[in-house]
């Protein structure tokens, strides 16, 4: 079992013909992948790499029958196509593009709230279901399937907790990168309440940086909720305030959104936290054995 | 991305906020002519990328143009330092003279994004000129928050509403409710992230006028406004960080001597923590990108080895399905180009790991391979020592 996809998702690309959705199209096929569908507006009517291309994502939808998108759209038309897949009624839209105007996001994200697609990121590295299913930029081949799942704000560091995971003989059932933007869909809390109704999810793995108060939040939640162990760890311990470190979000501001404040209050709801970015597979493996 | 106050205030203005009579200066003789116009009793105000200005002596009242001239002299070229900007303060090269005014009350008003709902929220209190943490931490029923609504915007008798909780009656609550709508409205325009007027005061003759004012454009935004990279004031930013930001790599100089090349500013962050676990201290943190490429990688390593702190240079890059040959040429042919004599350690991860690592061993570099995060750490700072 997983969340959110598996061996049956049927996908389809918005943004395929572009060169970085072109690309991972082709990676994610060859992991396994079921691509059905690309959208360009414009370019309705091609095939590429023997993938229908639609100019929307309704007609696509109609005639491939896709319930999940990917995207990869420029960041001046992501919006854009976030609300067109929130409209043709998709399951799930995946955004991995980066750099996308706050003000675009407010406006996306308050109407995809009110339709029945789920939103993860935008800027994320996407989700994986080891095995079954690449659905965004991450490397296949760390990963391995398992029953631990991970949810992470961060793309790179993500792969390194995966791989570290792996090394120790730790397989995962589905990995969630949620994005590092201060506008995302999903977040950290609605994953852990899918990984804890997933029967096969066994523990949970949680990746968190400094900045905002989205670790504390989800600390309470599995305090109060889950029902599975949970390890994590937080970056940034030795980032000094005042400045941005690359995410919009990874800033310490006014004393708030400290590395220390939220390790402890991790630790306080029962989660095992890795002070060290070299023992994240071992803080795992120890939650496991409480 | 920052702009200046008088920046700030003119964009404003723009949307018929009421700002103070003022100048910008570039020279001390300039602000004595300003001071003059004013006549004589007027504010001197340093232009830097940072508040807390006030405290640090870069804000002063003077009552004759000799005066604000001697106080432009001390200011100009000084690096002003205040409880925002880190010990190496930022330099001021302008200076902002306004005509003084006698204030009756002072409030705060902001309007920014909040994270929590995704939406933007107006902030206001009655408490003009404090620090608003430091409100929200001492009286949090002084402030006023409310989370706008993106398909409605936000409506006139919400504005009143919050103009009647600040204490305002009469004209000039009417006022104050055009000022918060404005405000709204510019912040979307303008595509701000932060828009804040702290102090927002009623002046003794009962007007309504923004003090001081602090405006942050959205960077991903920065592409919709023509004008906003010429607004840039460079000299309030370090030069290796500029550089940086031509080539779209995150750069932040830190107080080590181990420079760091990362791609993604997680696993950039995750390698600051590792380097001090191990005894390290980072020279800087830098971000080439998740998906970093030969280019990038190249332009990066010059930036870390202008900086002269630079003793070693420790390179983690989880490529994946980036090419660690290719990744690895990037290295060498930016270390050979700038002679790089220095340690180098490198950890990579990703396709064609093992003939990116028979390149770099190859190359003549000094240069070790990090077999994960913990080992390239303990390299790095074990070849630093040895150094």
């Amino acid at each position: 079992m997983s969340i959110l996809i598996n061996k049956d998702s049927k996908i389809l690309v918005q943004g395929i013909t572009g060169k970085s959705g072109l690309f991972h199209t082709q990676q994610c096929r060859a992991y396994g992948s079921q691509i059905v569908a690309g959208v360009t507006p414009g370019k309705g009517g091609i095939h590429i790499e023997g993938i229908p291309v639609f100019n929307t994502v309704a007609e696509a939808v109609q005639y491939t029958g896709a319930t999940i998108s990917m995207i990869f759209v420029p960041p001046p038309g992501a919006a854009d196509a976030i609300l067109e897949s929130c409209e043709a009624g998709l399951e799930l839209a995946v955004c991995i593009t980066e750099g996308i105007p706050v003000r675009d996001m407010v406006i996306a994200r308050a109407v995809q709230a009110q339709s029945k697609t789920r939103l993860v990121g935008p800027n994320c590295p996407g989700i994986i279901t080891p095995g079954q299913c690449k659905l965004g930029i991450m490397p296949g081949y760390i990963h391995t399937p398992g029953k631990v799942g991970v949810v992470s704000r961060s793309g790179t560091l993500t792969y390194e907790a995966v791989k570290q995971l792996t090394d120790i003989g730790l397989g995962q059932s589905t990995c969630v990168g949620i994005g590092g933007d201060p506008i995302i869909g999903m977040k950290y809390i609605d994953v852990l309440k899918m990984f804890n109704e997933d029967p096969g999810t066994e523990a949970v793995f949680m990746i968190g940086e400094i900045g905002g108060g989205a670790e504390e939040e989800a600390a309470y939640w599995i305090k109060e909720n889950m029902k599975k162990p949970v390890a994590a760890f937080i970056a940034g311990s030795t980032a000094p305030p005042g400045k941005r470190m690359g995410h919009a979000g990874a800033i310490i501001t006014g004393g708030k959104g400290k590395a220390q404040d939220k390790i402890r209050t991790l630790q306080e709801c029962g989660v095992t936290v890795s002070t060290s970015p070299t023992r994240m597979g071992e803080a795992m493996a120890e939650a496991l054995k409480k | 991305m920052n702009i200046h106050e008088y920046q700030a205030k003119e964009i404003l203005s723009t949307y018929g906020i009421p700002v103070p009579r003022n100048r910008v200066a570039l020279t001390a003789d300039q602000v004595e002519r300003a001071a003059k116009m004013m006549g004589g009793h007027c504010v001197v105000k340093a232009q830097i990328y940072a508040g807390g200005r006030g405290k640090a002596g870069g804000v002063k009242l003077v009552h004759h143009p000799e005066q604000a001239s001697d106080v432009a002299k001390e200011l100009f070229g000084k690096r002003l330092v205040t409880k925002q900007t880190g010990p190496e303060g930022l330099k001021v090269r302008r200076i902002l003279v306004e005509e003084s005014v006698e204030i009756a009350r002072e409030f705060y008003l902001s309007i920014t994004l909040d994270r929590e709902t995704s939406r933007y929220c107006l902030i206001a209190s009655a408490e003009g000129g404090m620090d608003i943490e430091e409100v929200a931490q001492k009286a949090p029923d002084k402030i006023h928050v409310l989370t706008i609504d993106p398909f409605t915007g936000l409506r006139t008798y919400q504005a009143r509403k919050i103009a009647l909780a600040l204490g305002l009656s009469g004209a000039v609550c009417e006022d104050c409710v055009d000022l918060i709508l404005n405000t709204y409205k510019c912040c979307l325009e303008k595509d701000c992230s932060l828009i804040e007027i702290n102090p927002l005061v009623v002046t003794r003759a009962g007007w309504l006028l923004a003090m001081d004012a602090k405006i942050s454009f959205d960077d991903n935004a920065v592409y919709r406004h023509r004008e906003y990279p010429d607004m840039m004031d460079y000299s309030q930013l370090d030069p290796l960080e500029i550089t940086a930001g031509k080539y779209d790599l995150a750069y932040i100089k830190l107080t080590g001597n181990i420079g760091c090349m990362v791609n993604g500013a997680g696993l950039a962050m995750a390698t600051l923590d590792v380097l001090k676990e191990f005894g390290g201290e980072p020279a800087n943190f830098l971000d080439v990108g998740g998906g970093a490429t030969r280019e990038k990688v190249a332009e990066a390593f010059k930036i870390i080895l202008q900086d002269c702190d630079v003793k070693a240079v420790f390179v983690n890059i989880f490529g994946g399905i980036m090419r660690c040959d290719v990744i690895a040429q990037g290295i060498i042919e930016a270390a050979n180009e700038v002679h790089c004599p220095l340690p180098i350690v490198v950890r990579m991860d990703g396709s064609n790991v093992e003939d990116g690592k028979k390149l770099l061993l190859e190359s003549g570099l000094n240069v070790q391979i990090g077999d994960n995060l913990g080992d390239g750490a303990q390299k790095i700072v074990a070849m630093l020592a040895k150094a």
